[in-house]
């Protein structure tokens, strides 16, 4: 719906006839987290105030997946003010299967980590769905580092 | 159906009410997690029955979609038994928070007169474009839809379906037939009779006392 909005901005606004010309076929939104996506950072971290304050979100260049599509839970490799940095998915727009009772967000919100899994900020100012629990224990490994320190971060679980 | 309905009650609701769902979830502290919310959305048929509960947290908007015969669900509460001018409030995703926002510890609302279900007139207001769809063609009686450009609305006439509203087929699929209506509420109404016998027996024998150590 974006897109139809932004081609008719393109369009010369006076003749009539140029108005009517065939729109553009576009698809049902997915909602998905690929490359290139906007996510929301959610966490107090310096890097993440200052480009969520500047209106230029962190854009998802990787995700650690082997779908290529980020779900709750998952490593995101961001480009964030000019630098790489990775991030952990903490809640989606798009719906999650009706028996899964996943939260559903209005925004696609992320965590900012090192490589480790240490977030960079010190608290999570908004609700994080409790199935990530699981879901960080099972990526945490001895050598791939301990994912599950976000979780003494949040206020709230829902 | 009518067996997971002895073991826990489903209380009468609509699209509008505000609920809070009590789930067993082995991720969460505590085993349980409770969730308030207003109920937007209400799908699917028999044991495929679900329903979306919507809440701001932390203007954070959470919506969570409960199959409503998921056996780890433990209860179902009424908090605010109402309807609104619409079935479906998806709206509210482009809406204030302020609409969606519900306190976790809000008290049951009881009825003063337990007649017909109160509808709630309230017409909400819309965010600044752009939203998650298209409400000047949606034609929901409960939202406010600010004016836009002359061409959406010419584009909207260009893709309206008027004829719809005068569709039979259309409205018999849609809808549960008058006889298999019939069918229903004479089967539902034998169990009706043994369900409170049912839940009562239920009740009594879930109540576990742990054993007191004697001397």
């Amino acid at each position: 719906m974006l897109a139809r909005s932004a081609v008719s901005l393109l369009r010369p606004a006076s003749s009539a006839a140029c108005r009517h010309a065939a729109p553009l076929s576009t698809s049902a939104p997915r909602c998905e987290i690929r490359k290139l996506a906007r996510l929301r950072v959610v966490d107090n971290s310096q890097i993440g105030k200052e480009a969520m304050a500047e209106g230029r979100p962190p854009r998802v260049i990787h995700v650690y997946n082997k779908r290529a599509v980020a779900t709750v839970g998952d490593k995101v490799l961001m480009a964030i003010r000019g630098q790489k940095r990775k991030g952990l998915l903490v809640g989606c727009v798009k719906t999650q299967h009706p028996m899964s009772m996943i939260p559903k967000f209005d925004t696609n919100n992320v965590v900012l980590i090192d490589d480790a899994g240490t977030p960079l900020g010190t608290r999570i100012h908004v609700p994080i769905p409790n199935v990530i629990r699981e879901r960080l224990q099972r990526m945490s490994h001895k050598k791939s580092g301990d994912f599950t320190k976000i979780l003494s971060l949040a206020t709230r679980f829902v | 159906m009518l067996r997971r309905r002895t073991r826990i009650e489903i209380p009468e609701f609509y699209v509008g009410s505000v609920l809070a769902v009590t789930v067993s979830d082995p991720q969460a502290p505590g085993k349980t997690s409770r969730f308030v919310g207003i109920c937007i959305l209400r799908e699917g048929h028999g044991l495929r029955a679900t329903m979306t509960l919507r809440n701001a947290i932390d203007q954070q908007g959470v919506e969570i979609c409960y199959p409503l015969y998921n056996p780890t669900l433990q209860k179902i509460e009424v908090l605010r038994l109402e309807k609104r001018l619409d079935e479906d409030l998806r709206y509210l995703r482009d809406c204030p928070l302020e609409y969606s926002t519900f306190a976790f510890d809000m008290e049951p609302e009881h009825a003063a007169d337990s007649g017909e279900v109160p509808v709630n007139p309230v017409k909400v207001p819309l965010r600044p474009r752009p939203w998650t769809w298209r409400w000047e063609r949606a034609g929901m009686k409960g939202l406010i839809v600010p004016e836009l450009r002359e061409d959406f609305y010419e584009r909207a006439k260009k893709v309206s379906e008027p004829w719809h509203k005068y569709d039979l087929m259309r409205e018999y699929r849609r809808s549960v037939p008058v006889e298999d209506q019939r069918e229903i509420y004479a089967e539902v109404h034998e169990h009706v009779q043994s369900l409170e016998t049912d839940q009562r027996r239920v009740r009594r024998r879930r109540v576990f006392v742990a054993p007191k150590k004697t001397s």
